[in-house]
């Protein structure tokens, strides 16, 4: 685990120590799928400042590597150039690397410590995959929770194909200025804000939280978070960060992509309806909740949320089923916008044609047009 | 009316309600003093009969048309418009003509030299008899239960 | 009996001022104590016979009564204590095996109370359960990995048989001869009313309690005691009993004078006759027998009831329970070493096995490790004693708990321990019936029902305080609690954080 390694800063970080916190989040897509810079979503999060403490910030953005779409794009954090060698040797032999380079940044007082940050455009070695009878998204999966938990240093901050995380210490619009994300155009972004009761940030613990093209912002806190943790490793995923978010992405990619439930299904699963309301479901709607309780009742995210998942086709934002945490949602035309607060959405479209708060456990599923399944690949 | 009823499935012997009903009728129902105090304390209009492992406490029945009121050569014994059926002790001359026609055995002689006898009055003006209030097994009952 | 080396164990103090011979002690000890000397014209008692159970204690109506430990005290000797004394002074007389009733009582440390309870303070609000909904509804039976839900939403696997419970509490398996057939009748209408189950433990299912099948799960232990077609049939889950916390290793005993006639039917055995199951089910001598076995009864039942296999928390207790698992059981269920019975050697019953705290979570473990564990369900058995430690063993990982003694307890028995004498002064462990109609079914019920819903109330607010509104996120949340007293060995064991880390 990457808290048993040597580190210069004592102090406890993700995966030492299981740190609550509270979050702004912010989510915007275009659901034709057009384009457009990161300048909005990093508008959208900073007039939401006062969630966030500065321990903290971060974005995906989707659709902005098209030149290497076929690829998964690895970004990567690492401590030292030593750190950084090791990993690219491991790199090289199990997969195609067509390109590494170092992600350009800009010099910003406030943010402070950055490590050294990379990106690759990797494909898993074919016969390698064929060997361990993997999909080549299986083998991706294994292989970051692999470098992550066993290469000093070095951490996976994602790894999705056209498609990126890009986060940090400090507060979410000057990672924004940081990674010049105004010079990117994707057409979907999340965007996050912590606010960690404890520890120094750390950049690998800021969010979002990714596993391929999966990637999440959450704000809460899980009381169920031992039971979920419990349940993933079971399917063999390690938690190894201690956190909400990762046991949230997880969560959706074993639903969705492991056990094939349709999107909302695996929204019912996490945000689960009471048994009252079960009870007065029409038969066949209730044959269906009663059996996700039963199966999938270690699934439940219990406690105060407020969800947003990107993937390559789409976003869903979500919240806990008695809606403990704030999450508002609003269009206009082609535009999909999903924040914890309506000031968020204003500032960035100042007339939405509906804007309407979800209902407890009620997802908001921003579809892109043209895409039937949520699983990339089966 | 609302009658004492025994269940003697429940009944486990223990004669509390015939201590209690003693107490319930006694000058000071206090049990301590009841017991200690009172030489000339009452006799128990409650009874438990026993064979084996059958018992249940038993009283006046209350009948419809008791024979003791029928017998009573003094009109001591009355029913009220309860229907419960009490003695009127001032009228008592302990004939004892009434416990030698109840068909049950439910009317006894009070304790010592006092010639009058005793009966149970369902503890009248008391929530509920005592022996019911005091049963630690539900084995006596104080409910209505129609015509019988 | 003649000369004994034996002092009594009790004294009874009767205060003279308060005594006023009315003789309801004398009436209700069926172990010979209380005395009416007619001479004297007083109650008198014949302490040495005294097992301190409180019938005459509760009944007596001036409160003139005191039991007290005997106040005879032998040379200061820390190897030697009393009770060591006493119990080979027993053998000296008597030749035999020591028997005991309930569970372990000696001095071992109870790990439930060294395990303390999490609640949600800023970072996440607490959730009150008079104004919020707050769910302990339990499923137990086996769950497929996962399910394959149509584009429509509908639902494409089949789910096997389960046990529906309103909350994570069954009523443990206690066999009608072990217990009166009113206390079985209890269990019987409080798992009714409450919407949950009891066991029948190994001595069939009397007639009148057909009308409660539903919420019954008959038990077939080694001795096959009233094991025929229609009782597999008409429960809503079956139980294999292969062992008990109390006497892992051993099979039930009942003397022949508490088979009775209505026993002996019910067990389906000879009138009078000892009815002693075999130590281990003679067509179960290895984990492949087991599978044949449960599937015997799967197939005697229609595939139509969830199968659970009872054992005793013994050192291996992880790997028997996987064993288990992949023999086809839905439901494992682990009775710990303080598990009570009707009769066990004592020697056994309190050396033997392991505590419940640890096999819950050794057991859990090594489910998840295999990927198994959200497949089959896991109860808990053995000294549950409140609704903390229902919401303790869910958090080590049970799904639900079996509780027997408490049940009992909440019947009206004050635990004297004595249940293999089958005098039971309260009417539970005994089959005479001048005893057994000790128990009204109906008070019995009444007081079972209380203490079910008062736990049900007290886990809703234990939830509500961690922030949690489903039982189904306690489960194997051991993030939720924090060991005191308990060495680093300990803590890893139970998988859980010391207390201030």
């Amino acid at each position: 685990m990457w808290g048993s390694r040597k580190r210069l800063n004592r102090k406890p970080i993700e995966g030492d120590v299981r740190i609550p916190s509270g979050c702004a989040v912010s989510g915007i897509m275009n659901k034709k799928g057009k384009l457009f810079s990161g300048e909005t979503i990093i508008q959208s999060i900073s007039i939401m400042r006062d969630r966030s403490n500065g321990l903290g910030g971060g974005f995906a953005a989707y659709g902005i590597y098209p030149d290497y779409k076929d690829f998964y794009a690895l970004h990567m954090f690492f401590e030292s150039e030593e750190n950084q060698r090791e990993v690219e040797l491991y790199l090289k032999e199990n997969f195609l690397v067509e390109k590494g380079e170092r992600i350009p940044t800009r010099k910003v007082p406030v943010i402070l410590d950055s490590p050294i940050i990379y990106r690759y455009f990797i494909k898993p070695r074919a016969e390698i995959c064929e060997d361990v009878c993997m999909t080549p998204d299986e083998f991706m999966v294994r292989q970051v929770m692999f470098i992550n938990s066993s290469f000093e240093g070095a951490y996976v901050s994602s790894s999705g194909k056209n498609m990126g995380a890009f986060k940090g210490v400090g507060y979410p619009e000057d990672i924004g200025e940081f990674y010049d994300l105004e010079s990117y155009k994707g057409y979907l972004w999340t965007a996050h804000g912590r606010f960690p009761t404890n520890t120094p940030g750390w950049w690998g613990g800021a969010h979002p939280f990714t596993l391929l093209d999966w990637s999440v912002v959450h704000n809460g806190e899980i009381s169920s978070y031992g039971t979920n943790r419990r349940y993933l490793e079971e399917f063999e995923y390690e938690c190894s960060l201690q956190t909400d978010t990762e046991a949230a992405t997880y969560l959706f990619d074993m639903l969705l992509r492991r056990h094939r439930l349709p999107l909302e299904t695996a929204c019912q699963v996490l945000a689960p309806p009471f048994w009252e309301e079960i009870e007065r479901m029409p038969e066949k709607e209730k044959e269906t909740a009663r059996a996700l309780r039963m199966v999938y009742g270690k699934g439940l995210l219990n406690g105060p949320f407020s969800i947003i998942l990107g993937s390559t086709n789409g976003m869903v934002a979500i919240n806990d089923r008695i809606k403990l945490r704030p999450l508002v949602a609003a269009e206009q035309g082609d535009m999909l916008y999903v924040a914890s607060e309506e000031a968020a959405i204003i500032e960035v479209c100042a007339c939405p044609s509906k804007v309407w708060t979800p209902r407890a456990g009620q997802p908001v599923i921003g579809r892109l047009e043209e895409v039937d399944s949520w699983v990339s690949v089966c | 009316m609302k009658r004492i009823y025994a269940r003697e499935e429940y009944c486990v012997g223990c004669r509390l309600c015939e201590i209690f009903c003693v107490v319930g009728h006694s000058k000071s129902k206090d049990i301590i003093k009841t017991y200690k105090k009172e030489p000339d304390r009452p006799a128990p209009r409650v009874a438990v009969w026993e064979d084996g492992p059958l018992s249940f406490a038993f009283q006046c029945r209350h009948c419809d048309q008791p024979s003791c009121v029928e017998a009573c050569i003094t009109g001591a014994l009355s029913k009220n418009e309860e229907g419960t059926v009490l003695c009127n002790e001032d009228k008592c001359v302990g004939c004892w003509t009434c416990i030698t026609v109840c068909p049950f055995g439910a009317i006894q002689r009070e304790e010592g030299e006092k010639k009058k006898i005793v009966k149970c009055n369902l503890c009248s003006g008391e929530p509920e008899p005592y022996c019911v209030s005091h049963c630690p097994n539900r084995a006596i009952v104080y409910e209505e239960r129609g015509v019988e | 009996m003649g000369f004994s080396m034996l002092a009594p164990e009790y004294r009874v103090d009767r205060d003279k001022d308060r005594c006023i011979d009315c003789k309801v002690c004398v009436t209700q000890c069926p172990y010979d104590v209380h005395y009416f000397d007619e001479e004297e014209e007083k109650v008198f008692a014949r302490e040495e016979n005294c097992v301190n159970c409180h019938r005459c204690v509760v009944l007596c109506p001036t409160r003139a009564l005191i039991i007290r430990k005997y106040p005879l005290e032998f040379r200061e000797n820390s190897a030697w204590k009393d009770i060591d004394i006493r119990q080979l002074q027993k053998q000296a007389e008597t030749g035999g095996i020591l028997l005991s009733g309930m569970g372990n009582p000696k001095p071992l440390p109870v790990f439930w109370d060294k395990i303390l309870l999490n609640a949600s303070q800023v970072t996440n609000p607490s959730i009150d359960p008079l104004r919020e909904p707050m769910e302990l509804k339990t499923f137990l039976g086996r769950k497929p990995e996962r399910l394959e839900i149509g584009c429509d939403g509908s639902l494409k696997t089949k789910i096997s048989p389960q046990l529906e419970l309103s909350a994570p509490v069954m009523f443990s398996a206690m066999s009608f001869g072990s217990i009166s057939l009113n206390a079985c009748r209890v269990l019987a209408e409080a798992a009714e009313q409450l919407g949950i189950y009891y066991n029948t433990g190994e001595g069939g299912l009397h007639q009148s309690l057909f009308k409660f099948a539903d919420h019954t799960v008959v038990q077939v232990a080694s001795g096959r005691f009233g094991v025929n077609s229609e009782y597999l049939k008409i429960g809503a889950g079956i139980e294999i009993k292969i062992g008990q916390g109390a006497k892992p290793g051993i099979g039930g005993h009942l003397p022949g004078e508490k088979v009775r006639e209505e026993v002996a039917a019910t067990r389906m055995i000879p009138l009078g006759t000892d009815a002693i199951s075999p130590a281990p089910h003679h067509d179960i001598y290895s984990i492949e027998d087991l599978r044949q076995l449960i599937f015997a009864l799967k197939e005697a039942s229609d595939y139509e009831k969830p199968v659970s296999v009872k054992i005793a928390a013994v050192h291996n207790v992880a790997a028997i329970a996987s064993g288990i698992a992949r023999a086809g059981a839905d439901i494992i269920t682990i009775d710990g070493f303080r598990g009570g019975t009707g009769a066990a050697p004592t020697r056994i019953r309190d050396n033997v096995g392991i505590p419940i705290e640890f096999a819950i979570s050794a057991v859990d473990n090594r489910l998840k490790e295999e990927g198994i564990r959200n497949q089959v369900s896991v109860v808990a058995a053995g000294s549950i004693r409140n609704s903390a430690d229902i919401v303790k063993a869910v958090a080590l990982g049970a799904d639900a708990v079996y509780i027997g003694t408490a049940a009992l307890l909440a019947m009206g028995c004050h635990l004297c321990r004595k249940c293999y004498m089958g005098k039971c002064s309260w009417g539970i462990a005994t089959q005479q019936p001048h005893l057994v109609k000790r128990l009204n079914p109906e008070i019995g019920r009444e007081r079972l029902v209380n203490l079910i819903t008062g736990w049900k109330h007290e886990i809703k607010e234990i939830l509500g305080g961690m922030g949690i509104n489903a039982i189904d996120s306690l489960r194997g949340n051991r993030h939720m609690l924090r060991g005191v007293d308990l060495s680093s060995r300990e803590l890893d064991i139970l998988g859980i954080k010391a207390a201030g880390e």
